[in-house]
């Protein structure tokens, strides 16, 4: 199920960049030009030499690219989906941090083949350390991206980072929840109108 | 055992959806979720004015309400609101617990529910998770089935094969008789006999036997160079290059057309069918081109079936001026 993340990247290139951008990287990286189907499955090291190409192109740190994607698979229009599905998990954002542990098995729930890290959440007071486990490098910025869209969805403020990835692409991000309430945040109904 | 009490505000937060009733059937309390949908409190109110208590009599009981292992309901004034309950009795009464079952995702978008709306160990909002995650899923394979489809008439339409037969189709015709231009040859088209008649009586299974034999009939009796395509349905156009003379030409197509004739065994039975031909040779007009021989051949056949089947015939002038 790899085609689903790499044509989030595919995607989130064109929306960003426009196509031409896109049809660069995936040239750069050998991927289909043509764009990848989100249901069928890929040559795993595609995914990095796409990051990998698609940040020589843009010349922007490989890093801050994927954390820009955590964000835009949120807050894009064109990712909707994707923002109302994690929004099922809580009904405000310091419940949504505390049910994180089970975000790999709720994903797992709805697409059996799309395999997250393990996540193990530790808090102290208004901070939180989330830990991801190896096996999906360059998680841990996307991760970042995407919290901190989710806080501001939410309406709530945060200041998130990301620590040193290890071999294995295990990392720990660390999530400082300064107010709750911060702003309105925006709606989200249980049942699409 | 020893009873316990609980105030009605842990009740509502266990059971947003409960009734309690009395003995009589009145309204001691709901939860806050069926106030929201009911519009009002019905506390004071008769429960079976309110209900309509499927699979039950024109006047149940309470005692009915709770001796069911499962109830089924709908509120009296909006039928189109259904739920799925269970019933205890109580001191003097009954508990009744309800939810919506599996009309849930419609309800809640019907009425705007929230988080808030239902207990948290309630499993509903995972059931709308899944229900957006499995829509969202099923309209990314329709896409993809939209796109394999869309490749797959491409693929067809750039395919020289025809697909049953193996022969080649008639964009195969198209690209020989363009290479063919300006030399002598001769374009046959065959038409088989009582063909029809095999698919209907014993059906397209064996017609389509029928077609692939007369097929690798026709390939067997071919040359090396001549083409052989599967024009549609059971007509086959064959281009003969160098055949310049009526006299060989008809010979080649009456030895075809005796050997399409020979009975084709079929799942214990028997198919028979024949073949009518009509032949042209590309020096027989002033104006060799593909539509136009093609139409000559056309009007030799009809002029074969209309002979009585089973033989070719070749075009002449004569034929034009019919």
């Amino acid at each position: 199920m790899n085609g689903l993340i790499n044509r989030a990247i595919q995607c989130f290139l064109r929306d960003g960049w426009g196509g031409a951008a896109w049809a660069d990287a995936a040239r750069a990286a050998g991927a289909p030009v043509a764009g990848f189907e989100p249901l069928l499955d890929y040559d795993p090291a595609l995914t990095g030499r796409l990051v990998a190409a698609a940040a020589a192109r843009l010349d922007r740190a490989p890093d801050c690219l994927l954390e820009d994607l955590g964000t835009y698979l949120v807050s894009h229009p064109s990712r909707a989906g994707v923002r109302r599905l994690l929004r099922f998990a809580g009904p405000d954002f310091r419940e949504f941090l505390q049910t994180l542990e089970d975000l790999p098995a709720r994903v797992r729930l709805a697409l059996p083949d799309l395999v997250l890290p393990a996540m193990q959440l530790r808090q102290e007071g208004n901070l939180y350390l989330l830990r991801l486990g190896p096996g999906v490098p360059g998680i841990a910025p996307v991760a970042v991206g995407l919290l901190r869209a989710m806080a501001d969805d939410y309406g709530a403020l945060a200041v998130l980072s990301a620590g040193p990835e290890a071999a294995d692409g295990s990392a720990e991000v660390t999530i400082r929840l300064l107010d709750e309430g911060f702003a309105a945040g925006r709606d989200f109904l249980l049942g699409r109108a | 055992m020893a009873g316990f009490v609980l105030d009605a505000a842990a009740l509502s937060r266990l059971m947003p959806m409960h009734i309690a009733i009395d003995a009589a059937g009145r309204v001691l309390s709901a939860g806050p979720t069926l106030v929201r949908l009911l519009g009002t409190d019905p506390a004071g109110a008769d429960f079976m004015g309110l209900f309509i208590l499927r699979g039950a009599g024109t006047a149940p009981r309470v005692a009915d309400l709770t001796r069911a292992a499962r109830l089924h309901l709908v509120l009296r004034d909006r039928p189109e609101i259904a739920f799925r309950g269970q019933a205890v009795p109580m001191a003097r009464g009954a508990l009744v617990n309800l939810s919506f079952g599996i009309g849930v995702v419609e309800a809640v978008r019907a009425h705007g529910l929230t988080e808030a709306d239902f207990a948290p160990t309630d499993l509903t909002v995972e059931l709308l998770y899944l229900y957006e995650a499995k829509t969202a899923v099923l309209d990314e394979l329709r896409a993809l089935n939209r796109r394999l489809q869309g490749d797959k008439r491409l693929a067809e339409e750039k395919a020289l094969t025809d697909a049953l037969t193996g022969l080649g189709n008639r964009r195969a015709l198209e690209m020989a008789l363009e290479a063919a231009e300006g030399t002598a040859f001769a374009l046959a088209v065959l038409d088989l006999d009582g063909f029809k008649a095999v698919n209907d009586t014993l059906g397209h299974a064996a017609g389509d036997h029928v077609l692939v034999t007369a097929a690798r009939r026709l390939e067997e009796e071919c040359r090396r160079d001549d083409v052989i395509v599967r024009a549609g349905g059971d007509e086959f156009i064959l281009l003969m290059p160098g055949m310049d003379r009526e006299s060989a030409a008809a010979e080649r197509l009456e030895r075809i057309i005796a050997r399409l004739g020979e009975p084709i065994p079929w799942a214990g039975q028997v198919c028979r069918i024949g073949a009518s031909a009509g032949v042209v040779l590309s020096g027989a007009t002033p104006d060799p081109r593909a539509d136009h021989l093609l139409a000559h051949a056309d009007a030799a056949l009809y002029a074969a079936k209309r002979a009585g089947k089973g033989q070719a015939v070749v075009w002449t002038k004569r034929l034009a001026g019919d």
